[in-house]
């Protein structure tokens, strides 16, 4: 059950991390006070893992998590993403995002949709179809590119907006709350997705999450974070084995994770009235 | 919530000022901006009206003769010419006067028609029903005075559109409760809005005169007719607001038709009413000026235009025409001004 | 409710026995009164029966079936009321003015609408545009510019008419420059607020692909500004024209509509000033048709345009 437990790798190399933040700090002013957004979070994502945050409005994952995509700034601390700040490696073109919306550009195809990246990187027309034609086949929506955003569902389009941050070979894919929106039956279908889809590209995720089950599934690693201020509970690496079919949410270690996540919730007042 | 360290907030009113002050700022920069660039455009567009001038006093001007100035480019006209410049600038008959000439021409048709103006009081030395002396009602009833001509403008077009406000929301309600009445009429209600109906309210003048209907009821006719279509328009929009989930529950509440009205339809619909009335007044003015127009009226905002242009008088004619931006500008402010109360009284204020 | 079926006296609604009243005392007054109740009852019957239909082409109908009796309504009056020409013609007269005057209504035209309205209209509109995108920028100016663009396009701009018939002289070109001072303000407000209409999760996006502010103005400032910019365009159609035709009383050559408008009414020939408004109506109708078309084409994906 252990031995194939992501994240253990080769453990003789000494590995730089893919993206490092020490004590970081988030402080923004408003008209009643400053708000700690974050507050001395420091956290290691190693090549290839899938972290994910979990924790109450207000904790900061989200934050966090704009903070590695450059849009926000630290007032404190230090990150750095691929061993550069993160703007640098936003303009290196580090990383893609998907929001909770799928904010596809009504007035495009899918397939203009997932060019769109490709056309401000400067990729060429031969090259822009290839990759197209590549990641719509990784989100199984092949035969989809000539339609419209609002003739996709909810879940359709939710998926040409993961493809379109996949289309340009990002190393790190930053997830907020993506499958928020859609209702349980997709989200699980998704979340099987997502999986394979990780095992095929062998990315760094960052994935920003309310759900337990959902990120106990996912992960490798997971994030307890609380807030007032923003900062990090505790830092979970999961043991489940890679192959995860989705009824190994009920097995005993499933539920022993996610019972030490809602624990680091509670120690991180989430359940407080 | 120890962690948090609160710095003690702005007392009310430095904030409130604060905020108007950063409201301010940026249209008292675009107006500054917008005025400087008119006064530093009156030397160059009276350029040559004032070259003229100069070379037939006897000035020494480059070129000589008028053919060659008509044909020499007005940059190098300028630079050849520098010395004209500075007469440009306070040109008698200015194809563009300075900002200060026009507000000095409004001044002057406005307060500065008093004439021994002075407080008597209602007592024995009233001369008037004010309880001003007459030659302070110099201001607004002498035939000079700005403020004479725009009542004389404003009169009609608020009689006017009040009646079209008044009709149009009757047909707005018939609309929206009679099918026939909103298949037949709302297609052509549309449809008018793309028609320069406009054009026309100079004739409906001299037909109506022609008529025998003379003075306030004409002008009043084409503001009612202008405030009219956009009023029925909006209104029917408004009223039409309420989504399903609303009607539904007047449903659940077995709501006659008229408590459906009073209590949805109409709150429903006031801000898209505010928003046709301000664009409904505002065409109820244009309409009143623009029908003084070829009817040979003599007094009104539109009639001192028409005087002005055919007299060459520039300054009367931006003189008029400010006063007429003003007058706008002061009746979409009242309406917005209701529409503040109205609207925050219901809970609907942005 | 059914006209026919609501059983009321006699078996037919009450409001068929009103309006045959009102017929019949019509007819006792004046036999032209009692003509114009009937054809405008039957009329209107005819439509409520058309309205309660489900096909298209009966709906269609109904306002064609209004617009009609209108006009026929209006024939009659002039001429069994005897009305004089010059208070208002009939519609036979207009028509026969515009049959007969086919070439003096075209150069008017040709002069107004395509010379005059026509280019001060895409001139305003591309000024309008392009001083959006250069204030765009800038969050001060544009905080500044458009209470004072509100303002502006609240007021009577025709009034600038004398003024620009001055510096421009009599030709199409002061007509074009009273038009493009018209049509600016409202097309400026409406595509500062549109460029400003983007979500921040937009922007987000473009940020995170590194985009150059070029970029992100074309791929998508400008295309999710469109819908507010026909809005702007479509509302100034018809001002493009009424500054034409209006600026025209203020001074022109020998042809335009505006000119035509006040010299047939000097001599008093009412058909043709109503030809010649016919025209503009239909003109006008005619070019925000086109506008509307650009925007069903160019806006296709907005919400307002997926009934």
């Amino acid at each position: 059950m252990t031995t194939d437990s992501i994240g253990a790798t080769d453990q003789s190399a000494p590995r730089e991390p893919v993206i490092q933040a020490t004590d970081l700090d988030l402080t923004f002013q408003t008209n009643d006070g400053p708000v700690h957004a974050l507050k001395g979070v420091s956290l290691d994502i190693q090549k290839g893992e899938f972290v994910s945050f979990i924790g109450p409005s207000g904790c900061g994952k989200t934050t966090f998590l704009r903070v590695m995509a450059a849009l926000e700034e630290p007032t404190g601390g230090t990150i750095t993403v691929n061993g550069m700040t993160p703007d640098e490696a936003r303009r290196k073109r580090a990383y893609g995002y998907v929001f909770q919306a799928a904010g596809l550009y009504p007035w495009r195809t899918i397939e203009k949709n997932i060019k769109l990246p490709l056309e401000i990187m400067g990729f060429d027309r031969a090259e822009q179809e290839k990759r197209v034609n590549n990641v719509l086949q990784l989100v199984d929506l092949e035969g989809f590119g000539k339609k419209y955003p609002w003739q996709l569902s909810g879940g359709m389009q939710q998926r040409a907006s993961i493809a379109r941050a996949l289309a340009f070979d990002a190393d790190i894919l930053l997830m907020d709350e993506p499958f928020g929106a859609l209702d349980e039956i997709v989200r699980d279908h998704l979340n099987e997705q997502l999986l394979k889809l990780w095992a095929r590209t062998n990315k760094t995720i960052g994935f920003v999450t309310h759900s337990i089950p959902e990120a106990v599934y996912l992960s490798t690693k997971i994030v307890v974070m609380s807030p007032r201020p923003g900062r990090i509970t505790d830092i979970i690496e999961s043991d489940l084995p890679a192959e995860r079919p989705l009824d190994i949410r009920d097995t005993p270690e499933f539920l022993a994770i996610a019972h030490r996540v809602r624990d680091g919730l509670r120690a991180g007042h989430a359940y407080d009235d | 919530m120890s962690d948090l360290t609160q710095t003690a907030p702005r007392s009310g009113l430095s904030l409130g000022l604060l905020n108007v002050a950063r409201g301010a700022l940026p249209v008292v920069v675009v107006v500054g901006l917008l005025l400087g660039i008119w006064l530093a455009a009156v030397g160059p567009m009276n350029f040559r009206l004032a070259l003229d001038q100069a070379s037939r006093g006897g000035a020494d001007v480059v070129p000589a003769t008028p053919q060659e100035q008509g044909q020499t480019g007005l940059i190098r006209l300028m630079l050849d010419n520098p010395s004209v410049l500075p007469a440009a600038y306070v040109f008698e008959r200015p194809r563009l006067p300075r900002p200060q000439d026009v507000l000095i021409e409004m001044r002057d048709n406005t307060v500065g028609l008093a004439r021994g103006c002075e407080w008597t009081g209602w007592g024995a030395e009233a001369e008037n029903w004010t309880g001003f002396s007459d030659g302070c009602l110099r201001v607004v009833n002498n035939r000079r005075s700005l403020i004479f001509h725009a009542w004389k403008t404003l009169a009609p077009t608020l009689v006017g559109f009040a009646i079209g406000t008044g009709l149009g929301i009757l047909l707005a309600v018939g609309i929206v409760h009679n099918r026939t009445m909103d298949l037949s009429v709302m297609p052509w209600a549309i449809a008018s809005q793309t028609i320069p109906i406009l054009a026309i309210a100079p004739m409906v003048i001299v037909v109506l005169n022609a008529v025998g209907v003379q003075g306030l009821l004409p002008k009043s006719l084409i503001s009612s007719y202008l405030s009219f279509f956009p009023v029925v328009v909006g209104m029917v929009k408004g009223l039409r607001s309420p989504g399903a989930m609303e009607l539904d529950l007047m449903r659940t509440y077995s709501g006659s038709g008229a408590q459906v009205f009073w209590k949805l339809r109409l709150p429903a619909s006031l801000p898209y009413l505010f928003t046709s009335l301000k664009i409904g007044i505002a065409a109820a003015l244009v309409g009143t000026i623009v029908a003084e127009l070829p009817t040979g009226a003599r007094f009104g905002l539109g009639a001192r235009l028409l005087t002005g242009s055919y007299y060459g008088q520039t300054v009367q004619i931006w003189a008029a025409l400010f006063t007429a931006a003003i007058s706008a500008a002061l009746l979409v402010w009242i309406i917005g001004a209701i529409e503040r109360r109205v609207l925050t009284g219901m809970g609907l204020a942005r | 409710m059914s006209v026919v079926a609501n059983r009321g006296f006699a078996g037919l609604n009450p409001k068929i026995w009103m309006a045959a009243a009102a017929c019949v005392a019509g007819f006792a007054y004046d036999w032209r009164v009692g003509l114009l109740l009937t054809i405008w009852f039957v009329a209107w019957g005819v439509n409520v029966v058309l309205s309660g239909q489900r096909s298209r082409a009966a709906r269609l109908a109904v306002p064609v079936i209004f617009g009609v009796t209108l006009l026929v309504l209006w024939q009659i009056s002039v001429r069994a009321f005897g009305v004089n020409q010059v208070i208002l013609p009939a519609p036979s007269d207009i028509w026969t003015a515009i049959v007969q005057n086919v070439p003096i209504l075209w150069a008017d035209f040709m002069q107004t609408v395509v010379k005059g309205a026509l280019s001060g209209y895409v001139i305003g509109a591309a000024l309008a545009i392009g001083t959006a995108i250069a204030v765009d920028r800038s969050q001060f100016l544009q905080r500044g510019l458009l209470p004072v663009g509100n303002f502006i396009a609240a007021l009577p701009i025709v009034g600038t008419a004398p003024i620009l018939v001055m510096w421009f002289g009599f030709g199409w070109q002061s007509k074009a420059a009273v038009v493009v001072v018209m049509v600016f303000f409202p097309i400026l407000v409406n595509a500062v607020a549109g460029l400003k209409a983007t979500e921040a999760m937009q922007r987000d996006l473009m940020h995170t692909y590194a985009a150059s502010y070029w970029q992100g103005l074309f791929k998508l400032r400008l295309p999710a500004a469109l819908p507010f910019i026909f809005n702007g365009l479509k509302v100034c159609t018809t001002l493009a024209l009424i500054g034409a035709i209006v600026a025209e009383f203020f001074g022109s050559p020998i042809v335009g509509m505006g000119f035509r408008i006040k010299t047939s009414f000097g001599t008093l020939e009412l058909a043709m000033v109503w030809a010649e408004i016919a025209v503009s109506a239909v003109a006008g109708s005619g070019l925000y048709g086109l506008v509307a078309l650009a925007e069903r084409r160019m806006t296709f994906w907005h919400p307002s345009q997926q009934r």
